[in-house]
């Protein structure tokens, strides 16, 4: 036992020349000729079946004895999550999709072992229809600027020395021992970076005032409650890289004179926890975190707190109430909480992006980070971009890109050749921006000026065939299970809200009701107590602005233009088309369709439920929905 | 410490007394003067010639709360050049700020907060006397059957007068209601019947109860949502 603690002790590195002698030794340790086989072990592709892989390389490697001859690793999300599983082999970095455990022999066989490709396994572009070989050249990775993202893919996130190796660390040690806190604070607000969590103040202000805030005992958080429907960027980054958080939050405990820190991250999350808590274990065992880090004689501690699954606890008030242990309700800030925070003390809450991008900005320097991105919104953005488009996943661009090159030269335009109709951007209260402002550049403040925001970063594409009415009831029918109930516009106001939205989309609208929920956004907007009330009537008020003919079409004509609100269509068969065939009647739930073999049939249109089965069963289109 | 307020006229007086725990502001284009540590709400409620600011979920003996949002005013922090909705009963009074309590825009909002109200708990004296008093006649929206509007009064003061803590706010959104902790079908011992929940309640929505013991209003909450409640027998099972 003794020994073991001994042991233990003896990897922590006592100062920087420790740190670089480790760094050199483990680089003068890999082997460049080395092919190295990265196996995607993100959630997405988990859900695809990468464990398995993971599991049939790992058998394949050693049935081959082939251990000395490859590098083989299970990384962090590579963003590409719809082609899961993923597979990239270096250095080339060919790259393999949908990888299934049955393809694992013939992959070491061909391309590991002779360098051949295996061509069945490469992404074929949808747009011109060619295989591409390497990673870096598929349309969806070759517009992106992969800062924070692109260590994901190559670090295996359960080693620390990986990180070490690919310069994990280093701006740790140069914030110690090169720069004062004054200086990490200056260089944090040249930087120009503002908060990822949706917010967008300003980083190095809220650092500022938190560092001059009176007070021995700081606290350093870290917001990993990412709630947002569809959006997954926090989760990726401390899943695949846990310790670019990490460093970003003793970097920023060592600027503001904190010693302990919190990690409030969703218990849904379960390989980030997994990975964000032996991550902090090896920063302990490697002295980056405990006492005396580095031999600086800076001493900080992480602990990790899971959320008890409240999308609202996201909220930073909220989410100290549930750190303190009380319920998460959110409180008015009138008081700062860089001023007065957890547990009353001086509080530096930062979402997850926003802490990875502080090691790169100590690294490369305030200069060269503001120099990517617009004006007022420096760095480069994760957004996850999903919905009816071609390819979905974690996308990191400058900000300041356009949503056309979002939507059609990463996303790869909308599939089977429908309509874009709009994108919906920031997470469940943000808003639906139409094709006219395609060309708007992304930003903090140009979403906001389209009313709509930045939120985490979520980025829901939609076609001709979503209901923008529908998509409006979705959102509001989610924050109002969410509004922790406090106040009253958010409470009572989403409610009826959803009350109006739901009588529109079931035909019974009333032409006042634009009104009303216009004066219902207002009090959300005016009056409601935290930021999740003050956005929520957003998906509203940006559909009825950019979309009111499909409110009047439910309203007025009691249509629904896009043929999603059931209560809205009809479907009914085309006798010319019709062969008499009988699919659809044999899959009608309700026995609504009838008709002689080989004779035209009909739709009863009392006893249909509007399932939908016929018309997608129909192989001749004969199933009209209208 | 005595709070205090001082007109216009005589604010001058205290202007040039360099005392620490006095702050200047204006409120409806009145420059006033009050110690330092209260709330606007604190400090402009006895003022006159400043129109009364509708609270409900505010009351001078326990910590505020901010839930109903009726005492919303606008401050500007910047002379005058931007004005935001602050809660009242929060928002701590601080030297320069401009404070006004009875614009277009903040009657606007309590209506449309009275209105919610309304449709709400329609029975409700003091919501009605509001609804009154701001022109909201029919609520536009579908109407409740509840006399609670979640102000949280009695939770507060069981829990900071009393130190019982006997009654808690439970579940979210409009599933929100006052219930023993952690759902419990009855009150516990932690209840000793002192009556101060049912003597806070603006809306009278508590009642006392013959057992000696407060009625707590009850959502009707549908089945499939309350997972997270317990039954006797489910209680007496994890006990013994």
């Amino acid at each position: 036992m003794v020994e073991q603690v001994k042991k233990l002790l003896d990897k922590r590195l006592k100062n920087v020349e420790e740190l670089e002698k480790l760094r050199q030794t483990i680089l003068d340790n890999k082997d460049a000729s080395r092919t190295t086989v990265s196996v995607c072990g993100g959630t997405g592709c988990r859900a695809s079946g990468a464990e398995a892989v993971v599991e049939a390389f790992a058998e394949e490697i050693e049935r081959l004895e082939l251990q000395v001859k490859i590098e083989f690793k299970e990384t962090g999300c590579h963003g590409f999550c719809e082609r899961g599983p993923v597979v990239v082999i270096g250095p080339k970095k060919i790259f393999y999709q949908h990888v299934q455990p049955e393809d694992v022999p013939e992959i070491i066989a061909e391309t590991v072992l002779q360098g051949k490709v295996v061509k069945r396994l490469l992404y074929t572009d949808p747009a011109t229809n060619e295989e591409i070989t390497c990673e870096p050249d598929v349309p969806f990775y070759k517009r992106q600027t992969r800062h924070i993202l692109g260590a994901n893919g190559q670090i295996d996130p359960t080693d620390i020395e990986q990180y070490i190796a690919v310069g994990g660390y280093s701006a740790l040690s140069t914030a110690l021992f090169q720069m004062t806190p004054e200086k990490i604070i200056k260089e944090v607000t040249d930087s120009g970076l503002r908060g990822r969590g949706g917010g967008g103040f300003p980083t190095g202000r809220k650092w500022q005032s938190c560092r001059r805030a009176a007070g021995e005992t700081k606290y350093v958080l870290c917001n990993a409650d990412e709630g947002d429907p569809g959006a997954y960027q926090d989760r990726s980054i401390l899943e695949g890289n846990p310790h670019s958080v990490i460093e970003g939050m003793i970097i920023g405990a060592y600027a503001i004179g904190s010693s302990h820190g919190f990690i409030y991250v969703r218990n849904e999350y379960p390989l980030a926890v997994e990975h964000a808590r032996t991550a902090i274990e090896q920063a302990m065992d490697y002295g980056f975190l405990g006492e005396n880090i580095l031999g600086s004689g800076f001493d900080f501690r992480v602990t990790i707190n899971k959320g008890g699954g409240a999308f609202v606890c996201g909220e930073s008030s909220a989410l100290i109430a549930s750190l303190e242990g009380k319920v998460g309700e959110p409180k008015d800030k009138y008081i700062h909480m860089s001023e007065k925070g957890l547990w009353e003390k001086p509080s530096l809450l930062n979402n997850v992006k926003t802490w990875a991008n502080v090691p790169l900005i100590i690294n490369r320097g305030a200069d060269w980070y503001a120099k990517i991105g617009t004006a007022d919104s420096k760095g480069t953005m994760i957004f996850s971009l999903v919905g009816k488009i071609n390819n979905s996943g974690l996308v990191e661009v400058p900000m300041g890109i356009t949503l056309r090159e979002m939507i059609y030269d990463i996303g790869g335009g909308i599939p089977n050749g429908k309509k874009f109709k709009a994108v919906q951007t920031g997470g469940p209260s943000g808003g639906c921006i139409p094709e006219q402002f395609l060309d708007t550049p992304v930003d903090f403040d140009e979403l906001t000026k389209l009313g709509s925001m930045m939120g985490s970063g979520g980025m829901i594409a939609m076609d001709e065939d979503n209901c923008m009415v529908d998509v409006a009831r979705y959102f509001i029918d989610f924050l109002k299970g969410e509004s922790c109930g406090k106040c009253v516009p958010c409470r009572e106001g989403l409610a009826k809200l959803s009350d109006i939205l739901n009588r529109i989309t079931h035909g019974e609208g009333k032409p006042e009701d634009l009104d009303t929920m216009e004066d219902l956004g207002e009090i959300l907007s005016n009056g409601a107590l935290c930021a999740l009330g003050r956005t929520a009537a957003n998906p509203v008020l940006s559909t009825l602005k950019y979309f009111k003919d499909e409110y009047l079409a439910h309203i007025n004509d009691k249509k629904c233009p896009a043929g999603v609100c059931r209560e809205l269509i009809e479907y009914s068969i085309d006798p010319e088309k019709c062969t008499g065939c009988g699919v659809c009647a044999r899959n009608c739930a309700t026995n609504a369709i009838s008709g002689e073999k080989k004779e035209p049939h009909t739709i009863n249109q009392d006893m249909c439920i509007k399932c939908g089965v016929c018309y997608d069963s129909c192989k001749f289109n004969a199933v009209i929905k209208s | 410490m005595t709070k205090y307020w001082i007109s216009s006229e005589r604010s001058v007086d205290i202007t040039h007394a360099e005392d620490n725990n006095v702050v200047h502001f204006t409120v409806d284009d009145k420059d006033v003067a009050v110690s330092a540590g209260q709330t606007i709400l604190e400090a402009v409620q006895r003022m006159p010639g400043i129109g009364t600011i509708p609270a409900l979920c505010y009351h001078p003996s326990v910590q505020p709360y901010g839930a109903c949002r009726l005492c919303t005013v606008e401050v500007s922090e910047d002379e005058g050049k931007s004005f935001r909705f602050v809660a009242a009963c929060l928002y701590p009074v601080k030297e320069g700020i401009i404070v006004k309590t009875n614009t277009d825009r903040i009657k606007k909002l309590r209506k449309g907060i009275i209105e919610l109200l309304l449709a709400r708990c329609p029975d409700a004296v003091v919501v009605r006397e509001l609804a009154d008093e701001y022109g909201v006649e029919k609520p536009r929206f579908s109407l409740g059957d509840q006399n609670c509007i979640l102000c949280g009064l009695c939770v507060r003061a069981c829990q900071e007068i009393i130190g019982k803590s006997a009654i808690s706010l439970v579940n979210r959104g409009i599933y929100k209601e006052v219930a023993a902790p952690f759902y419990a079908y009855e009150l516990g011992d932690g209840c000793i019947g002192c009556g101060d929940c049912v003597h806070v309640c603006p809306t009278g929505a508590i009642t006392m109860g013959d057992d000696g013991k407060p009625i707590l209003p009850r959502v009707r909450i549908p089945y499939a949502e309350i997972s997270a409640m317990v039954s006797p027998e489910e209680l007496s099972a994890s006990q013994g």
